[in-house]
């Protein structure tokens, strides 16, 4: 199972807010033991959602260049349960960026199964708060070398998917 | 230029937001580490709040310096900081109250410097500065 809990980006701008989707499959793994008959994604995949969301704006930012790690998160409340079939929009909205790292307010909504919405037509089902450091450039260079491991391919490429669907759009007007 | 009432007031809840304690644990001597539990990473998050909040700089290492000392034997000897470490400390931190300190100044009890008062203090200079 690869580590990607976003499907796309539908909305992005540079160094201040981000728009992610995910589709919730009754086939993901998880849904088979969380919960037996009744399928509900767990709280702490719906923020890692959230995270990797905000972690790809807060990187972007940097073009990429550091190692974007979440540091903690702040606060997090949850109103409801999200079910296999629904469509999860996670916005990420940048609050500081700065050299040492990065917050972002972030909300979740679900769009449930069934319905043709584009946007969110109900209050979030969750909300948070997270932090992310840059990995100090000086250490993390002696522990890992110059190889962003936090960027190194599938996060990374998830921008570039936006953005050949984005140009697909654009030539077929 | 906001009062001092005002200021530990907007720290508070700072540190409330920062930290997820309640408000009546936040007094003036609490100590951020041993009395509010914050840890190495929630040090960089006041910061970002505080810059937020009083809409200020705060340059790396002025707040909440990282390693004040670098191991250097004339700063420390035996565990203690000595009278050359003290008075270094006393110009990194003018705003911390280093009274209780000096007189046992055990390395490892440097982390009880750090208290929701000296936050307030350092605050107030840095708007009387910016005033």
């Amino acid at each position: 199972m690869r580590w990607i809990w976003i499907d796309r980006f539908v909305r992005f701008e540079s160094g201040k807010s981000a728009r992610a989707v995910k589709n919730l499959s009754l086939a993901e793994d998880y849904f088979e033991q969380h919960l037996p008959g009744y399928p509900i994604m767990p709280a702490c995949f719906i923020l890692e959602g959230l995270a990797q969301t905000g972690g790809i704006l807060v990187g972007e930012a940097n073009d990429f260049k550091e190692k974007v790690v979440l540091a903690k998160i702040t606060s997090a409340r949850f109103q409801r349960e999200a079910l296999a079939g629904e469509t999860l929009i996670y916005d990420a909205e940048m609050v500081t960026l700065r050299p040492e790292g990065a917050s972002i307010v972030g909300k979740v909504y679900g769009i449930p199964a069934g319905s043709t919405a584009q946007e969110p037509t109900e209050a979030p089902i969750a909300e948070a708060e997270i932090f992310f450091a840059h990995l100090d450039q000086a250490r993390s260079q002696q522990l890992f070398g110059d190889h962003n491991f936090v960027f190194s391919g599938d996060l990374k490429y998830l921008l570039g998917l936006a953005k050949v669907s984005a140009q697909r759009t654009d030539r077929a007007k | 230029m906001p009062s001092q009432a005002e200021i530990f007031q907007k720290v508070s809840a700072t540190l409330v937001d920062a930290l997820n304690v309640e408000q009546d644990e936040i007094t003036p001597s609490a100590t951020l580490q041993g009395d509010l539990g914050a840890e190495s990473i929630d040090f960089l998050d006041i910061v970002f709040r505080l810059e937020r909040e009083f809409g200020i700089k705060i340059p790396r290492n002025e707040l909440f310096p990282e390693s004040i000392f670098q191991g250097d034997p004339d700063f420390v000897q035996n565990g203690k900081v000595t009278e050359k470490g003290l008075s270094e400390l006393r110009q990194k931190m003018p705003f911390a109250d280093l009274s209780k300190f000096e007189k046992n100044p055990e390395l490892t009890a440097i982390s009880d410097l750090f208290t929701v008062e000296m936050i307030a203090k350092y605050i107030e200079g840095k708007l009387k500065v910016k005033n």
